[in-house]
């Protein structure tokens, strides 16, 4: 607690509460394969022929449409991208400065956002052909965060 | 231009007390998808989408612009509303008037809860005020049990009583192949259940439920071209006065008499045992079954055990509850509310297979939450 | 479509933090204000909107905090809802209810306090918990996303966005209400502390304490009242895909559809001739432009060229945020239905010294929901 100037009184509190998401039966798909494989899947409508990344079960436009899954090259397009220098040690996975980016895989029509490392942010373009790098298999966990950033094609822009 | 306005299509999840297959986004495009298919519409029929649940239970912030995927709201008309237990009549409501309001012709109103995904009690402490009430606030359940025990202390209703009231739900809840619980109770299983804080046991309250409702409405026009028989909505009140728990009168649940006398005086029901055909009462434990009847002036205040024992609000009664089981058998919270206002509208189409009340021409939907909050939707076979 | 007006209306002083009031007592506040500004009293109020979010308050049910101190619980309870999204969908729903012909008048209150929470857990908190709320994003890490796309596919610059914010914090000067108010320069924000490459702390919004209310009314019972009834001409919203990857977020397609349904509920065939002030959610510098364009006053990619020259300028021929806009206040949520009350003063006559010059006719005032303006909430205002 602590007391302002003109005596109003601040009370300290925290909300701390467990939650457990189910990923669902899709999404576990798609992090098992990122774990065991270091594979990247997106799915494609039945009806549209749209391929997301990330997965969806029904296709977001046509709605009442199912997907199938179509493995993609880890590989893409740079979307767009930005450095972040703020600082905020409760939320962030990465001590700042780092890169966020979006990447639209080779056949997808979505990109996905994620880190972009292995790269100065000066040189970074969009457009730029990116690859992902993935943490070591026994790192792996079946988190998003098993595919560690995307850098530039062909090792570190320089 | 403002029309009249029905339901013309509803769909929902097979509830579960977890379903892990699933995200919760993939649950809402299942009830949405059963909507449709209910309605025999696409989604490019739907010219608007309301959502809502109770954000602490899955911890999702902004759900309406998170969810579109699942409910088909990319690239139209979106809002999302919440107010706790009353979220999903708080929904129904908000359906009708985006469609009464001649703004929009049919609109997709979604409510869902993964009550799986999180502590229900840790979620349900914060909606009490951090400074006065969250020390002593300690979830829904303890306050339902001061409800129930200051009902027994004024009117000498026996925990048999309230039992009873389970017992209907329960049996009722095996006709509904959606109902999470579908195994009927007897009075004694419920009295050998174990306390919970009393005089509230465990069969005595609802399940904790991962599921999700979708209710199609549709302004007067469109509703007559797709739909034979719509449910017309004929009046909604709501009242969530309160903002501390200590300001709650626990004898008497004022917000839903408020409601009622809203309801009846400006529908013309006088007699509501008589003129109600149905009701799917918001009744999240068995106590409530008792008092919240008498609350509707159905009885008066503590006279609702006769009409309980004589069969009254059973199937085949006089006035039947909760033909699908109600809240005891399935509470998926933001969802609860409008799966009231979808059993009803069953009802009055004729449409609750398996469940079905003869003859309805009026279904009372409730809504309940908050700090002892009340929602009312009333339905009709004839436009109002 | 002149069947609801604003007939009262009221909003805090948007400040860092409002210690010395709680949401109850902010809410209060402005109910006072708006039914004050209408001379009604609340006992003429036929139904409350409640508008706020769990996550910003700290509460599920967030509505629970202000039933009382919004006037719902008056003379045994009256009719109420609560939105949960920017005020301008509580304004939407709140007409609603009038145009159903349920409610003659409705009272629609919106409040955030910023202070008491954390920006960045709150907003991150709006993403998918598998695929992208683990990597930390929040609101200005998805904007700045936004503002390099737009940047690049428009080929616009860092400093296009700069000479929004010292329009609109030099605006804010006039405004008592507004908590950021500066004549800064150009180099003053290009020096500014980066935050999420190309934004910096000059392009960024603040985030504030406030609250704002007004009073809707039919036609029948605003005509009647003493002041002039600002009408809602037209009144529309929609929302696009949620990942970030799924959209081109140099487009924002949801804004231009909610724009132009609700130009045409409103009669209006040339927006930039016939609006004669636009108030928007310009939450980062580079919204001002991108919005601008998608609502159909200029060309895509024009908007910043607009903005160097003048054209939204305070005493330009359309002026944007005159009141110094989001970049100047921004208590989330309030920051739309702010907006609308901004152009609301403006057609009144009643901006004091931000009033602009010539009369204003026809307003635009606009609030966006969702990470990098998902979803979007656009009002015509009118005499």
């Amino acid at each position: 607690m602590s007391r302002s100037a003109e005596e109003n009184i601040i009370y300290d509190g925290r909300i701390r509460m467990p939650y457990k998401w189910a990923a669902g039966k899709t999404s576990s798909f798609f992090l098992t394969q990122l774990r065991d494989h270091a594979k990247i899947w997106g799915t494609r409508c039945s009806l549209c022929q749209m391929i997301f990344v990330p997965p969806r079960k029904n296709c977001p436009r046509c709605v009442t449409a199912d997907t199938t899954w179509v493995e993609l090259p880890p590989r893409g397009i740079l979307q767009t991208y930005t450095e972040i220098h703020f600082s905020e040690p409760l939320l962030q996975p990465l001590e700042p400065p780092y890169m966020y980016g979006v990447v639209k895989l080779e056949g997808a029509d979505t990109g996905l956002t994620h880190f972009l490392g292995e790269v100065e942010p000066e040189k970074l373009r969009s457009g730029m052909r990116m690859e992902a790098v993935f943490k070591k298999k026994e790192d792996r966990c079946g988190l998003i965060t098993d595919l560690l950033y995307f850098r530039p094609e062909g090792g570190s822009g320089s | 231009m403002a029309q009249r306005v029905g339901i013309i299509g509803f769909g929902q999840t097979y509830h579960r007390s977890h379903r892990d297959d699933v995200n919760g986004v993939e649950l809402i495009n299942e009830a949405v998808r059963a909507a449709l298919e209910d309605a025999g519409l696409s989604i490019d029929d739907i010219d608007a989408v309301v959502i809502g649940n109770m954000d602490h239970f899955e911890a999702v912030n902004y759900v309406d612009t998170w969810s579109v995927d699942g409910s088909g709201a990319w690239m139209k008309p979106l809002i999302k509303l919440t107010t706790g237990g009353t979220t999903g009549s708080t929904l129904g409501i908000a359906g009708y008037h985006h469609a009464a309001s001649g703004l929009f012709d049919v609109v997709l109103v979604i409510g869902w809860e993964k009550n799986s995904e999180s502590d229900t009690t840790g979620a349900i402490i914060t909606c009490s005020d951090p400074i006065f009430d969250r020390f002593s606030f300690s979830g829904a359940l303890p306050g339902l049990a001061v409800e129930a025990s200051a009902y027994i202390k004024r009117y000498g209703i026996k925990e048999e009583d309230a039992a009873r009231v389970a017992v209907r739900d329960r049996a009722h809840g095996a006709n509904n192949p959606y109902a999470q619980l579908q195994t009927p109770v007897t009075v004694e299983e419920v009295m050998l259940s174990p306390m919970l804080s009393w005089p509230i046991k465990l069969l005595d309250i609802c399940p904790r439920s991962d599921g999700a409702a979708a209710v199609i409405f549709a302004g007067e026009r469109k509703a007559r071209q797709l739909c034979s028989q719509p449910a017309w909505v004929h009046y909604t009140a709501v009242r969530h006065s309160h903002a501390y728990f200590g300001d709650v009168d626990y004898t008497r649940l004022h917000t839903l008499e408020a409601a009622v006398q809203e309801l009846y005086q400006n529908v013309g029901i006088k007699e509501p045992l008589k003129e109600l055909d149905v009701v799917e009462l918001y009744q999240p434990y068995s106590f409530a079954g008792l008092k919240w009847i008498e609350a509707m002036g159905l009885c008066k205040p503590g006279e609702s055990p006769r009409l309980v024992w004589d069969g009254v609000t059973d199937m085949g009664g006089e006035l039947p509850f909760n033909p699908s089981g109600g809240v005891i058998c399935t509470n998926c919270i933001g969802a609860t509310g409008l799966l009231r206002i979808g059993e009803a509208a069953l009802q009055v189409m004729d449409r609750a297979v398996g469940r079905q009340v003869p003859d309805v021409n009026l279904a009372l939907a409730t809504g309940f939450g908050g700090a002892y909050w009340s929602d009312l939707m009333l339905l009709g076979r004839r436009p109002w | 479509m002149t069947d609801v007006a604003i007939v009262g209306m009221a909003q805090t002083p948007y400040r860092r933090r409002r210690d010395d009031a709680n949401f109850a007592e902010l809410i209060y506040e402005v109910s006072c204000g708006a039914l004050q500004d209408a001379g009604l009293e609340v006992g003429d109020i036929d139904n409350f909107i409640t508008v706020s979010n769990d996550f910003w308050d700290g509460r599920t049910i967030s509505s629970m905090a202000v039933q009382d101190a919004c006037g719902s619980s008056f003379d045994g309870g009256r009719n109420v809802s609560t939105v949960e999204g920017d005020g301008t969908f509580g304004l939407l729903y709140g007409m609603m209810r009038i145009l159903s012909g349920a409610y003659r008048t409705t009272l629609v209150v919106v409040h955030c306090k910023g202070s008491e929470g954390n920006m960045r857990l709150i907003t991150n908190g709006m993403f998918d918990y598998i695929y992208t709320r683990p990597l930390g994003i929040e609101a200005t890490g998805a904007a700045a996303l936004q503002a390099r796309r737009y940047m690049d596919k428009y080929k616009l610059t860092e400093e296009d966005f700069a000479h929004v914010s010292i329009k609109n914090r030099g605006n804010a000067l006039r405004n008592p209400n507004a908590q950021l108010a500066a004549s800064l320069s150009l180099d003053e924000v290009m020096a500014s502390t980066p935050i999420a490459s190309p934004l910096k702390l000059h392009d960024i919004s603040p985030i504030s304490d406030g609250a704002a209310a007004v009073v809707l009314a039919h036609r029948n019972v605003a005509n009647k009242l003493g002041r002039k009834p600002v009408w809602v001409k037209g009144i529309a919203h929609c929302s696009e895909a949620h990942f970030l990857g799924d959209r081109d977020l140099a487009e924002a397609p949801a804004l231009r559809d909610a724009a132009f349904r609700a130009y045409q509920m409103a009669g209006i065939e040339d927006p930039f001739a016939e609006i004669d002030l636009v108030e928007l959610y310009d939450a980062y510098s580079y919204m001002e432009p991108l919005w601008f364009e998608e609502m159909g006053f200029c060309s895509k990619g024009e908007g910043a060229e607009l903005t160097r020259l003048g054209a939204t300028a305070f005493d330009g021929p359309l002026p944007v945020n005159p009141s110094g806009g989001v970049l100047s206040a921004h208590a989330v949520m309030v920051a739309g239905l702010a907006r609308v009350i901004e152009a609301a003063l403006q057609i009144r006559g009643e901006a004091g010294e931000r009033q602009v010059e010539g009369p204003v006719e026809l307003a635009l005032a606009h609030g966006i929901n969702g990470p990098c303006g998902q979803s979007h909430c656009v009002v015509i205002l009118g005499e």
